[in-house]
């Protein structure tokens, strides 16, 4: 049985990406309990599968390393893998949270020497690469994954395989009869920073995410351009792997769209700016890169970035909201619409298409454990009548990686707030 | 046991390091050489039976210092956490067996590898000490905040409600600052309803801007204390004891004792007087969207008048963009993120007063992001507010206004009459003066480069904290003038530890932005006082209770530790000698670096931890043709991405010796020397990007020691060395492929230039 200390003074951080370890950091750094809740079996959340960060280029792993850091060395921190919250009961001070904790079938004896990984041969699909590549049944979600643990593959613990990945460990690290458990633990307050998902590109029908090969989304490409991604960083089309000189990126797919989601998901157009300096690095001259959008949203400092995109030679932009992507009989696919610049029609085909897909929150508004509000496209709204539960980063507001980790850190404080009961707080 | 130092070796056989390296070698070596009279080996020391057993040597044998042989010192961090000892780790796993090819023909160079990291490792701890904090600190839960807008007036109700006392700082005679004007504001909330396929029911609508009720609950809050009409004279001291001087307009001075400090300084709205084009000061019928709100508020609800005549406006043109986003002179380069919000909810004034009010909004990109902003957008498109992509180019004001601009959809020039015109201008950050232009005129090398540093220097804006460091006034700015800042990850940290910018004086928002930005830096401050209290460090390196020291006898107050500081954290006393202010000071060990007289130390890092490190391995002779290079790799980019290369399957040459370091800003020149002079053959240094897009944690430490090892040259010519045996080089983490490679390519260029004649 897990063992959980808590009391009505420990935060509840649900979410471990950048926003909830921002939030569980920056609270048990000032000495506050912190009980930290993340489904996937790693922490880093979207951040660790993005290559590099807007405007400025760098690395994500670089800021995580240092998160990472301050997480493995605070003692003021707990921090629960593969673990759901199912439910929360009570009112700000004193509530009552469970967590559903599924099994890794690897125990903390896991020194990550591979050996499991080596023994075991099924593969999946890597869901760490959005299922571009695979990854065996006893995996490392990937290289930094914190904690540097293993994961087993539930499909394959009553397999030969399962056996296979026990009989190869020399520190009995993988327990093959672990079973999934809920604890019960108490907190006073939570943060709610269970981040977002990419909109599912298939029900845009007029762009053939389902139907065309080469059209791919944002965060795949993302996966694409990591030199320890799938394609070993080479920008390719997925049906015969070759190069993708000539890429579209079509914004908005998914966002400020009556038939799919309301809000404009901010992310996106510098996302699709900082691909296509993917798309010139790796093709300089040969690249033939589209951008069709309504408006560039390369807000404050960020218009620098755009300026800077704006003079690549081999970067267009097209003001349309392309109308339809079909393939012709190559499977090329080509982009239907009006530059509304002059209402020019066109029809343009390319090696790739690229859909600049909406963040969806991942809050569920018809079933969340506490009476909170929630407006009409998912994300928390601030409100007194949220008692002790505090949306951080993008369960509050299509957000990027600086707002989200900024309103993370406001969250912290909200939360040191509701759990220190200091005077004069309101209700 | 107080001051007597008991060592102990710990040798993991785990992960094939057994099967890979001959332990007991590795025992022997670390007895031997390593001097160390306890050595233990263990199949998995990193399980719970090991770290038993190491728990309990220490309680019962005294030990006071651990040398860990093991994995990377990045892995298995919580199981080899011993807080009561200093500890070394010689990372054999990641940094060696994983780096060689498991073949026979390998086997001695590297067990050889392994043996060095077992004597450096063992080298290391011997001249470590577990930092204790120095007494120097202090807790003082008071926080300044500087600014009486809503970023400061939130910043102090949020402290408050956490139970820190504020001193509220505002240089205006009420609260309100820039905002104070405001009719209404744009709404904080997007729609809660959904009507799927119908006419949306509950779009946000602008609001009460909520200025006076937020400088209501600041009076009223006990807990604050609001200086009116005030500046801040002078700031002196450091984290947990900050002394200010609060000067008011009858000219006395009150002396406040804080914690930390909140710069909410807000912004300046631009000066659209330099938009002639735009027939600005020509006709008062052209305002500025600051301006607009204050006719909305005369209005007061009635119809909003023009004001060259008082008539009702029927007709109004937004200019969005205006002096922005435009490289002509005088002109912002940046997008001030608020105005197109601003605009919709001007237009909507109008529509709300007289829907038969022509509004219309001339814009290139219009940007309304998030969930509120685009239901913002919406509501103005249902109030039948008009939306044009256009340029406008030109505002003639010839009894009536015409607006001439490029439609973009349209393709063609046209204009539009119109009875006002709203030129939605930016903010531009309220900021001092750039400490590093203050030193710019200090370090000029000549009357010429001086005099052009001056004059800079005296078209900037007065001081906001006037701050008593050695590296000027104010917080550093970044580009445009806003201040730190730049990280992605870490959006509160700034070069002075302690002192965090809130709201438009660090990038340009709105006011929702700036309440939420306020809130964030207000748990900055207070992490810094609370870290303060118990002398832990600051950001990146929290909790670490080390600080700098230095041999005073030693000192030759050359003043290279005070310049160089990112963090200005150095002050002088009369004599020149450095004053460390500890809780200013984030642990880098840039001042370390630039010691030219090595005096500098902390108690867990100095030049003898990895002095002696790099002393301590064997260096073959000349004859035996194996190479030595050292590597001195950023512990937060390089080291990892050396690591992940291990994971890898990458290859290292067998030569290289690799030693983490805090930053690239604190490797001294004579780790440089001395490793030449003791036979290596090639030195690889390794730190972060240091350019305007630089990724150093320490911001400026990387681009410091770049600096300083421009010099090398000398070092080498002076010993007869050819220069490539030196190299420096940019690493990301990212760099698995890149990291091993640059340090086998030392390893080829040693190849071909030959071995160092310096081997003994």
């Amino acid at each position: 049985m897990t063992e959980v200390v808590a009391t009505n003074e420990t935060i509840l951080v649900v979410g471990g990406g950048i926003s909830g370890m921002t939030a569980a950091l920056e609270a048990a750094e000032t000495g506050k309990q912190v009980v930290l809740v993340e489904k996937r079996p790693y922490l880093g959340g979207r951040v660790s599968q993005l290559y590099k960060y807007f405007p400025k280029l760098c690395f994500p792993t670089c800021g995580l390393e240092i998160n990472q850091r301050r997480a493995k060395m605070n003692p003021n921190l707990r921090v629960l893998t593969m673990a759901e919250v199912m439910d929360i009961k009570g009112e700000k001070g004193s509530y009552t949270a469970s967590v559903k904790l599924s099994p890794r079938y690897v125990n903390e004896n896991c020194t990550a020497c591979g050996d499991c990984e080596k023994a075991v041969e099924t593969e999946f699909d890597d869901e760490y690469n959005y299922g571009l590549g695979k990854r065996k049944g006893a995996y490392l979600p990937y290289r930094m994954a914190h904690p540097q643990r293993y994961v087993l593959d539930p499909n394959i613990v009553e397999t030969d395989d399962g056996k296979k990945a026990k009989d190869a460990c020399k520190y009995d690290a993988i327990d093959l009869d672990m079973s999934e458990e809920t604890i019960d633990f108490p907190c006073g307050a939570v943060i709610w920073a269970t981040g977002w998902r990419p909109y599912d590109a298939a029900k845009i029908q007029p762009y053939s995410y389902d139907r065309i090969a080469n059209v791919i989304t944002s965060v795949e490409f993302e996966r694409m351009a990591d030199p320890s991604g799938p394609t070993g960083g080479k920008l390719v089309r997925p049906s015969d792997g070759k190069e993708a000189r000539k890429v579209a990126f079509i914004q908005c797919a998914g966002s400020r769209d009556r038939n799919y989601l309301l809000h404009c998901s901010r992310i996106c157009c510098m996302a699709s700016l900082k691909q296509c300096t993917y798309v010139s690095d790796a093709y300089g001259e040969d690249a033939d890169i589209s951008v069709y959008y309504i408006d560039i949203r390369a807000i404050d400092r960020f218009e620098d970035f755009y300026q800077k995109v704006k003079g690549i030679e081999q970067v267009k932009f097209i003001k349309s909201k392309p109308a339809a992507v079909v393939a012709d009989k190559d499977g090329n696919p080509v982009v239907h619409g009006v530059d509304t610049e002059g209402y020019k029609r066109f029809e343009d085909t390319h090696d790739l298409v690229v859909l600049a897909i909406g963040m969806e929150p991942s809050v569920d508004k018809d079933d969340f454990p506490v009476d909170i509000q929630i407006n009409r496209e998912g994300f928390i709204e601030a409100a007194p009548e949220n008692g002790g539960v505090f949306a951080a980063g993008c369960a509050s507001d299509a957000l990027d990686v600086n707002r989200a980790a900024q309103h993370a850190t406001g969250a912290a404080l909200r939360a040191i707030q509701a759990v220190t009961g200091a005077a004069g707080v309101e209700g | 046991m107080a001051d007597e130092k008991k060592f102990a070796g710990y040798i993991c056989t785990g992960c094939g390091i057994g099967e890979r390296l001959d332990a007991g070698q590795l025992e022997t070596t670390a007895k031997r050489d390593g001097k160390l009279a306890e050595v233990k080996q263990h199949e998995m020391l990193c399980g719970k039976e090991a770290i038993q057993m190491i728990r309990d040597d220490i309680a019962n044998e005294g030990i006071t210092h651990l040398m860990l042989a093991a994995c990377s010192r990045r892995a298995k961090v919580e199981a080899f956490t011993f807080p009561e000892v200093a500890i070394s780790r010689a990372n054999l796993r990641e940094g060696v067996i994983w780096l060689r090819p498991d073949e026979d023909d390998n086997r001695e160079t590297t067990q050889e590898m392994a043996d060095d990291y077992i004597r450096m490792a063992c080298a290391e701890v011997k001249y470590m000490n577990k930092p204790v904090p120095s007494g120097e600190q202090e807790l003082n839960k008071t926080l300044l905040v500087v600014g009486g807008g809503m970023t400061g007036m939130t910043a102090a109700v949020e402290a408050a409600k956490a139970g820190y006392p504020v001193q509220l700082v505002a240089e205006e005679p009420e609260l309100g600052g820039v905002w104070t004007d405001l009719y209404k504001r744009v709404p904080f909330q997007a729609a809660a309803k959904d009507v799927p396929n119908g006419r949306d029911v509950d779009l946000p609508q602008p609001e009460d801007p909520g200025v006076e009720t937020l400088a209501a609950e600041v009076a009223a809050n006990d807990k604050v204390t609001v200086h009116l009409n005030a500046k801040i004279t002078k700031t002196s001291g450091a984290p947990g004891r900050f002394s200010v001087d609060i000067g008011t307009e009858s000219g006395g001075t009150a002396t406040e004792n804080v914690g930390a400090i909140i710069q909410a300084s807000d912004y300046k709205p631009y000066d659209a007087g330099q938009l002639p084009e735009f027939a600005y000061g020509k006709t008062p019928d052209v305002v500025t969207g600051f301006e607009l709100e204050k006719l909305a508020k005369e209005a007061a609800g009635g119809p909003i008048k023009r004001p060259s005549d008082g008539k009702e406006v029927k007709s109004v043109a937004f200019i969005q963009c205006a002096g922005q986003r435009s490289d002509k002179e005088g002109h912002l380069p940046y997008c001030s993120g608020f105005c197109c919000t601003e605009s919709i909810k001007q237009a909507m004034y109008f529509k709300e007063q007289n829907a038969d009010c022509d509004a219309t909004v001339l814009f290139d990109d219009l940007r309304t992001p998030g969930a509120a902003g685009e239901d913002f957008y919406r509501a103005a498109q249902q109030a039948m507010v008009t939306f044009s992509k256009g340029k406008a180019t030109e505002v003639v004001a010839d009894g009536g206004l015409k607006v001439k601009f490029k439609d973009l959809i349209l393709d063609e020039d046209t204009e539009l009459d119109c009875d006002l015109v709203v030129l939605a201008t930016g903010q531009v950050p309220n900021v001092g003066p750039d400490p590093y232009a203050q030193l710019a005129v200090e370090e000029a090398e000549d009357e010429e480069e001086k005099a052009k540093a001056q004059a800079l220097l005296e078209n900037a804006p007065p001081s906001i904290l006037n701050l008593d460091y050695r590296q000027g006034t104010d917080l550093p700015q970044l580009k445009h003038g806003f201040v730190d800042s730049h990280f992605i990850c870490f959006p509160y940290e700034t070069r002075r530890t302690g002192i965090y910018a809130a709201g438009p004086v660090r990038r340009p928002m709105d006011m929702k932005q700036a309440m939420e930005d306020a809130v964030g830096a207000t748990m900055k401050a207070i992490q810094a006082v609370e870290n303060a209290g118990q002398g832990r460090a600051a950001h990146p390196r929290v909790g670490d209770l080390s600080y700098p020291t230095f041999r005073k006898e030693g000192c030759t107050q050359c003043k290279r530790c005070t310049v160089e500081c990112p963090f200005g954290a150095i002050n002088e006393d009369e004599q020149k000698y450095p004053l460390f202010n500890e809780s200013r000071c984030r642990r880098c060990g840039t001042c370390m670096g630039a010691c030219p007289v090595r005096v500098i130390s902390f108690e867990n890092y100095s030049i003898d931890t990895v002095g002696q490190q790099l002393k301590n391995v064997e260096v073959p002779d000349e004859f035996e043709e194996k190479p030595r290079i050292l590597a001195l790799a950023c512990e937060n980019d390089a080291y990892p991405a050396l690591d992940m290369a291990a994971q890898a399957g990458e290859e290292l040459t067998p030569w290289a010796r690799v030693i983490p370091i805090r930053c690239l800003g604190s490797v001294s020149l004579s780790w440089v020397t001395d490793a030449l002079n003791s036979g290596y053959d090639g030195i690889v240094l390794m730190g972060c990007r240091r350019d305007d897009d630089y990724q150093c944690h320490f911001v400026r430490g990387s681009a410091m020691a770049a600096e300083r090892m421009s010099k090398v040259g000398d070092t080498l010519q002076s010993l007869n060395l050819e220069p490539e045996r030196v190299a420096i080089y940019e690493v990301a983490i990212t760099d698995t492929k890149r990291a091993p490679q640059l340090i086998n390519d030392m390893a080829e260029t040693v190849d071909k230039i030959g071995m160092s004649p310096f081997k003994f």
